[in-house]
């Protein structure tokens, strides 16, 4: 269909979804990134965050990505995500645990890689609770 | 001539040996059936991936030309990664890989190159090690486990970095069991360093001038930067997964041989048995009637 984009979105292990929207908005590097059909060719980084799938108005389906790469063209939005759930998916306390044991870890690194590490998959924790508490775009 | 006695314990120790053999076989085989999924589902992440690298990599070429994919300019020092199971019974599985390795390292060494190995496999290592010990600079074990995943290529490519920003080494290759079918693998060679820009087929051609107008957010450079090093991991997990089908495949193929092997021991051993025994009864008859003609 010409006014809707096919939005796929890709994991390293699995195609997690190929399917049609009206709309797609990403979490691009410098901001969210709003895709209608027709949009100009870009290339851009993700950054940890939700992805919105729009069907009219309204949100179909929301999608945590810790990350990764989107490519969109005027008919297609491909995204290449490092990790990938459904929304609804998340449990929220398994987060919360995850979020005070990667702070210890952050704390208790030996060395700059260890730390910044710990960190980066720290940062990924939070954006992930914080997408499951409040959704964006609600 | 054995004796009745231990024919049979042979024949019952072939038996549990063909027991366990073909077990392992149908272990073999439902395992290559998992991992040949596996391979097929992480083939559009691979394939997307080099769409995109393809259309980025066509913008930037020349002096901007980050280190990833220009490489250092020189190709004096070669690191070779070898991909190999960590457990045996496959066949010629890891040998084979093993051997055309070791055969590279001394056609480069012939032209004066330095070669570092970096074995991944507890079978590799082991191989490697008994007569290029010197050569070995790391290794990994027991890292595919128990199905390849995503973050152990991630490790393995952290590394290769490490070592790739400490000067050690100036290209890259990997050696890898690719999976052809359950019966056949063939080992490959896949450069990973400086980064190889995949030859788009003419098909694509139209594709191509589209790729000149893509917008770039943050710049190309930058996008390029993160991505060639996630390029790199996807290849190593796609090798892993591709090797992981072959080992499967190997040792159903060499299972099912070592079956059918005990199976022919089996019938030629119950031969020799029933002759003996035979020829036991017989000679016991011979002497009770010439026993008896002797009264």
């Amino acid at each position: 269909m010409a006014d809707r984009v096919s939005f796929e979105l890709v994991s390293p292990e699995r195609l997690l979804v190929s399917e049609d929207a009206d709309m797609v908005v990403l979490p691009a590097e410098d901001g969210d990134l709003g895709v209608l059909a027709g949009h100009s060719p870009v290339i851009t980084t993700i950054r940890p965050g939700t992805i919105c799938m729009f069907e009219g108005d309204k949100i179909a389906k929301r999608l945590f990505v810790a990350g990764g790469f989107a490519e969109v063209t005027d008919e297609r939005c491909t995204v290449l995500a490092d990790d990938a759930v459904d929304i609804a998916d998340i449990d929220k306390e398994l987060v919360r645990n995850s979020i005070r044991d990667l702070g210890e870890d952050v704390s208790h690194a030996k060395d700059d890689a260890a730390k910044s590490a710990a960190e980066m998959a720290l940062k990924v924790a939070e954006a992930k609770l914080h997408a499951a508490e409040s959704p964006a775009y609600a | 001539m054995a004796s009745l006695k231990e024919l049979r314990s042979r024949i019952a120790s072939v038996q549990s040996t063909r027991r366990i053999t073909s077990a392992m076989k149908m272990v073999a085989a439902a395992k290559l059936k998992k991992a040949q999924d596996a391979a097929e589902a992480a083939r559009p992440y691979a394939e997307r991936m080099e769409r995109m690298l393809g259309s980025l990599a066509a913008g930037i070429s020349g002096d901007g030309a980050p280190k990833l994919l220009a490489g250092t300019g020189k190709d004096d020092v070669h690191l070779i990664l070898v991909m190999t199971s960590d457990r045996g019974l496959c066949g010629g599985f890891n040998g084979t890989l093993v051997r055309e390795v070791k055969k590279k390292i001394t056609s480069l060494q012939g032209q004066g190159k330095t070669v570092k190995v970096l074995p991944i496999g507890r079978k590799g290592v082991g191989l490697m090690r008994r007569t290029h010990r010197s050569l070995i600079i790391d290794q990994f074990e027991e890292l595919v486990k128990p199905v390849p995943a995503f973050d152990q290529a991630d490790q393995v490519i952290a590394k290769v970095m490490e070592l790739f920003e400490a000067g050690e080494f100036d290209v890259c290759t990997m050696y890898y069991n690719k999976f052809i079918s359950a019966l056949t693998q063939e080992v490959t060679p896949l450069q990973l360093l400086p980064f190889a820009v995949p030859d788009t087929d003419g098909s694509e051609g139209g594709e191509g001038d589209l790729a000149a107008q893509y917008e770039y957010e943050p710049e190309e450079d930058v996008i390029l930067e993160s991505l060639l090093p996630k390029n790199m991991s996807v290849q190593v997990f796609r090798a892993m997964l591709e090797s992981f089908a072959s080992e499967q495949g190997a040792r159903m193929t060499a299972m099912d041989n070592a079956t059918r092997n005990a199976g022919d021991m089996i019938n030629s051993l119950s031969i020799t048995y029933n002759r003996s025994r035979q020829a036991q009864i017989t000679k016991e008859l011979i002497e009770i009637i010439s026993g008896a003609e002797a009264l």
